[in-house]
């Protein structure tokens, strides 16, 4: 296997996009990608394309070859491959793009995400998601996704005393952190009474608790490190890339207060990397419900386990430890396009290595770490990326 | 939900038939055809046995949903958890006969049969296990002891058998 380096970087605005179709983001954040990567399109091998549900969400299935068409490389005649993972599409994508080029399979590939959520109501988005979940052991006796998620919440409040407040905190500092990011779908500061005090979903969980439903779409190009310089001055090495899998519904895991895949995949991208949590300076964490961002920083060994609320009553990754968490405002305020999440959390890491993060930027970041998840946790992706000086 | 992918799963959400390991024991529920928990899966392969849970167990952590799931929004708010059964296999049900508030990790429940949900222009309504605290449910249909006021779990597919 090679060495991978990210060669380029694209992506569109998250939100509402109410007047863009699915194929014209998918194109604007992969010719921004190319762009970035001064690659011409004629030596890309493949396009990888996460993408939960434009199924349930545009009645339009087989959509890889679709964004290639409308990119003008249908005549280039090349692999188009579409990568569902639910709310892990776009991570599980970046995993398939990153093992075709370290195969030697394909030398230049771009993985985009996409997902276009908001031309369907609120509640049929609901149901959408929901059904990454186990419908017929979970969704049929009332379960929803947030439901899920507010139970992991209960019991991690019960077994370790984590706070409401301790909750809440995430969302306040994605929301700074979004509203210094432009493309962020929320630009607006909450404090934590507000998300304390928000419409309850699934009690303890609040509508600040979780995040949006977002159109919006992200793309790397992806080639072999040797070659990297001749495509870009400042290349990221892919320096771990790794998927964890489990059972499909919460009541059958081992630890409800634990997600296995996150700590399986988190313990195997170190090793890969050959690095440990305290050599990562910024992380992108799938808070997806601010339970899941505090119960990811326990799985991955940024925190020991229990100590999530304590570390949010601290600030410890906000601006005072040695790792910064999502400065892109994360899931919940920069926005969850699913299939587009995984890609974009890579995206701000690149920008971060880079120094290009602007008012976000967390001086000196080396090292990376992208974590997303599917479900309540029935797949996790982690994905370490580091500088190259 | 389309009714027959409903309606496949109907005689273990009414009866509480789950499997049992003949290698190792160990129960599961819904029923696996093969063993997890053997080192070895395929020792399992055609050595799993029917086995009805009792119905009852704990309440392990819960919620109490005011977003309602689709077709249950008539019921909100409504306490929603994760069940041990006495068995050992977890499960997720609504827990009803006491106000959410009294709702906490370690009560005492038992299944019961109810109502789970109405679906579509039909008015479908599908029927499944919901958990009551134990001294509650004492007094209401229990899955599995073939209760009269249960359709039984052995019939085909059909939408009007559904109805109220
Ligand atoms: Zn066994």
């Amino acid at each position: 296997m090679r060495d991978v380096a990210i060669l380029g970087i694209g992506m569109t605005k998250f939100g509402e996009l109410w007047d863009r179709s699915f194929r014209e983001i998918g194109i604007e954040a992969g010719f921004q990608a190319l762009v970035d990567g001064k690659l011409s399109s004629r030596d890309l091998g493949a396009l990888y394309l996460g993408n939960m549900a434009s199924g349930a969400f545009l009645e339009q299935e087989h959509i890889a070859p679709l964004i290639l068409d409308y990119a003008g490389l249908a005549s280039h005649h090349l692999p188009a491959i579409r990568v569902e993972a639910g709310g892990a599409s776009g991570a599980m994508a970046l995993h398939e793009g990153y093992l075709a080029v370290a195969s030697g399979a394909y030398d230049f590939v771009v993985v985009g995400g996409a997902e276009k959520m908001t031309d369907v109501s609120d509640t049929e988005a609901s149901r959408i998601v929901d059904a990454t979940a186990d419908t017929e052991w979970e969704l049929v006796f009332g379960a929803t996704l947030p439901a899920l998620w507010a139970m992991i919440a209960r019991k991690h409040m019960h077994e370790y005393g984590t706070r409401r407040e301790d909750l809440a905190a995430l969302p306040v500092h994605d929301h700074l952190m979004a509203s210094k990011n432009p493309l962020a779908h929320f630009r607006n500061k909450v404090s934590l009474e507000q998300v304390i005090n928000s419409g309850i979903v699934a009690d303890p969980l609040g509508l600040l608790d979780c995040a949006p439903l977002s159109d919006g779409a992200a793309a790397v190009l992806l080639g072999p490190l040797e070659s990297a310089r001749k495509y870009t001055d400042t290349p990221v090495k892919i320096a771990a890339s790794q998927v964890a899998c489990d059972t499909m519904a919460l009541h059958h895991r081992r630890d409800l207060t634990t997600l296995d895949s996150t700590a399986v995949a988190g313990t195997r991208a170190f090793s890969q990397a050959r690095h440990k949590p305290t050599d990562v300076q910024v992380a992108e964490i799938d808070d997806a419900y601010s339970i899941g961002g505090l119960v990811a920083l326990e799985d991955l060994g940024f925190v020991a386990k229990g100590e999530a609320g304590l570390a949010m009553r601290d600030g410890r990754f906000f601006g005072k430890g040695t790792t910064q968490i999502n400065t892109s405002g994360g899931l919940k305020a920069q926005g969850r396009p699913f299939g587009a999440v995984g890609v974009a959390q890579v995206v701000e890491l690149v920008r971060q290595l880079r120094g290009d993060a602007k008012d976000r930027q967390v001086a000196g970041a080396q090292v990376g770490l992208a974590h997303s998840v599917g479900g309540t946790g029935a797949t996790s992706v982690v994905t370490i990326v580091e500088r190259v000086n | 939900m389309a009714i027959a992918r409903f309606w496949r799963e109907t005689p273990r959400r009414y009866n509480l038939g789950g499997s049992r390991c003949t290698v190792c024991t160990t129960v599961y529920f819904p029923p696996r055809s093969v063993c997890p928990t053997c080192t070895t899966h395929r020792q399992s392969l055609g050595k799993m046995e029917p086995f009805q849970l009792s119905g009852d167990g704990e309440v392990v952590t819960f919620t109490v949903v005011h977003e309602a799931a689709n077709g249950f929004e008539m019921l909100v708010p409504y306490a929603l958890a994760i069940v041990q059964t006495v068995e050992g296999p977890l499960l997720t049900g609504q827990v009803v006969n006491l106000r959410p508030e009294d709702l906490q990790i370690g009560l005492k429940v038992r299944a019961t049969f109810r109502k789970l949900r109405e679906e579509g222009p039909a008015g479908v309504i599908h029927y499944g296990y919901k958990f009551a605290p134990k001294e509650e449910a004492a007094m209401a249909p229990r899955p599995g002891r073939g209760s009269e006021q249960a359709p039984a779990a052995s019939h085909a597919p059909e939408p009007s058998r559904a109805r109220a």
